[in-house]
């Protein structure tokens, strides 16, 4: 999709996951452009995959999801092996950039969600944060790294290199808006087709306020590893409870102090 | 608070030993100048030896958290300041998110490590001379503030856990409070564990000993919402292969609620035990209290990665 990028516009991914054909070229060209090193190479006997998941060294990482039914599925309409390339999905209402106590982790001018390596400090706060697993800690700098969403290539007016590299545009990058409605016309032609599973993830505002990086699915989310709309929730929904506890907490152990401390034993 | 069955599919943020013994010494500081001043409150003089003990634990336990968490750090332990000041270039200003308790912690220990000093230094000064450096009324008003603060200290590292998507800990409103209640009965365990062997507080053995049963019972309570809570999440399995790390926590837990009872009940009758049988009992429910208090911050902690 040849695209102006302009400051001040959204801009993401959408993944159709339909067309994806594991190829992990978007994964190549990430690390390539990123001048990731990579893990050391192992053999994890999980279907296709030896990268395994999203962390420092790896921004993309193509899942495949083995799925197979009792019974053939007919021509065309195979879901028996689903495949998904994963990435940071720059939510809206981001929970890492909740949590993060330094500043590092901000809102770029393409409303995407960047961290800072000058800024980062390594406290991790951001990896207990994130529901998709996307942040990981890079050894050698002792900070937390993950997609950029190209945030270089972006500035020098140039579309991300996964996205560049995808053979089948299953990976599409552009203006949030114009990704939305390609999305919004491609389910209507899957189900259109009688393939009803199809769904979006993450195209409105139910999943952290809308995702920059949102996905056409061909199952559940939690297929894919993805928390559905109900479980996708900020850390922050937490902070209530805990300290209510804590100041119930702190309430009777101070009285338990006092009554035990005022008590007089003579003799 | 209502929890749906939880989803995880998070990386754990491998906050291990480091974090570990900082939340351990977070509990002791900040119970020990809790104890401290409610030892203090209380107005009788005898209890004045204590209280100083509980201020000189305080300190130096307050001084190893910076250092725990900066060390946690790694090879970016030169950056810790940026916790408390935003770098960013062009947007450089102080770091307070009131929605992160990272970032309040960072901020509260500060300004408790600054009262739990001064409370030392006060401490020791006054053992030394026997009379107290700062006057009384004033200091008095000076540790309150430190209180509040030290309980905030003790409990937020609980809240952070909470604040999180991690299994465990974000599915329970419990931690705060659990790890309150257990740093409080394991300052009340250090400070009984260094007076028994002063005549001049001997007098507030007993009474320590029955405030920590006080708190032993909230942390029992706690203990129960916290594997009611993550049972209704549907992550208490994570729990089973720590059951021995719980086991210690709750052999610890007993041990406290055993000895404030034998106290509690030596009180109502006038008499006491032996002192030498005392100080055994003191020192053996010291340790295992203490033990306690580790290990279930570790079975909390390593649960969840």
């Amino acid at each position: 999709m040849a695209t102006q990028i302009k400051a001040g516009e959204s801009y993401g991914f959408f993944t159709d996951t339909s067309v994806c054909i594991g190829c992990k070229a978007c994964e190549v060209a990430c690390k390539e452009w990123n001048q990731l090193q990579g893990n050391e190479a192992t053999f994890l006997a999980d279907s296709f995959d030896n990268t395994g998941q999203l962390d420092a060294q790896n921004w993309r990482h193509v899942k495949f999801v083995e799925h197979v039914p009792d019974q053939s599925a007919t021509a065309g309409n195979g879901t028996a092996w689903l495949m998904m390339s994963d990435v940071c999905k720059h939510c809206n209402q981001a929970s890492c950039m909740e949590v993060c106590p330094t500043g590092a982790i901000i809102r770029t001018e393409f409303n995407t969600v960047f961290i800072q390596q000058d800024v980062c400090n390594g406290c991790r706060n951001c990896i207990s944060a994130c529901p998709y697993g996307v942040i990981g800690m890079n050894p050698q700098t002792g900070t937390a790294h993950k997609c950029t969403l190209c945030y270089d290539r972006l500035q020098g007016g140039l579309e991300p290199a996964c996205a560049k590299a995808c053979p089948t545009q299953s990976i599409q990058f552009g203006p949030l808006s114009e990704l939305q409605q390609a999305a919004d016309v491609r389910l209507a032609t899957l189900h259109s087709q009688g393939v009803t599973q199809a769904q979006l993830y993450g195209r409105d505002e139910t999943v952290y306020g809308g995702l920059n990086a949102f996905f056409l699915l061909m199952d559940t989310p939690e297929t894919y590893g993805l928390p559905s709309a109900p479980n996708a929730k900020l850390p922050s929904r937490n902070n209530l409870g805990g300290y209510a506890g804590a100041v119930l907490t702190a309430a009777l152990a101070v009285v338990g102090g006092l009554i035990a401390f005022r008590r007089r034993v003579t003799g | 608070m209502i929890y749906l069955a939880a989803e995880h599919f998070v990386r754990a943020p491998e906050w291990l030993w480091y974090i570990l013994f900082y939340f351990f010494f977070a509990g002791i500081a900040g119970g020990s100048y809790v104890i401290g001043t409610l030892l203090r409150l209380s107005g009788d003089a005898r209890d004045e030896a204590a209280a100083r003990v509980a201020f000189l634990i305080a300190g130096p336990a307050t001084l190893l958290c910076p250092l725990l968490l900066t060390a946690d750090l790694g090879v970016s332990w030169i950056r810790f300041w940026h916790m408390l000041v935003n770098v960013t270039p062009g947007d450089t200003s102080l770091n307070f998110k009131y929605w992160s308790p990272m970032s309040v912690g960072v901020w509260a220990l500060l300004v408790f490590g600054f009262f739990a000093f001064i409370s030392f230094v006060d401490a020791w000064i006054s053992q030394r001379r026997g009379a107290p450096f700062v006057p009384l009324l004033l200091n008095r008003a000076f540790n309150v503030v430190g209180a509040v603060l030290g309980l905030f200290i003790a409990s937020y590292t609980g809240v952070l856990l909470s604040v999180s998507n991690q299994p465990v800990w974000s599915d329970t409103w419990a931690l705060g409070g659990l790890f309150l209640a257990s740093g409080l009965s394991g300052a009340a365990a250090l400070v009984a564990w260094l007076i028994r062997n002063r005549p001049e507080a001997s007098f507030s053995l007993g009474r320590v000993h029955q405030a920590d049963g006080y708190f032993s019972t909230l942390e029992l309570a706690l203990v129960i919402a916290f594997f009611i809570t993550i049972g209704a999440a549907g992550t208490l399995a994570r729990e089973v292969p720590w059951l021995p790390l719980w086991a210690i926590a709750i052999v610890g837990l007993a041990a406290s609620l055993v000895e404030a009872r034998g106290h509690m009940r030596a009180m109502t009758s006038g008499s006491s035990g032996s002192v030498a049988g005392i100080r055994v009992d003191t020192l053996v429910v010291s340790v295992l209290v203490l033990l306690g208090v580790l290990a279930l911050r570790a079975a909390v902690i390593f649960s969840a990665q």
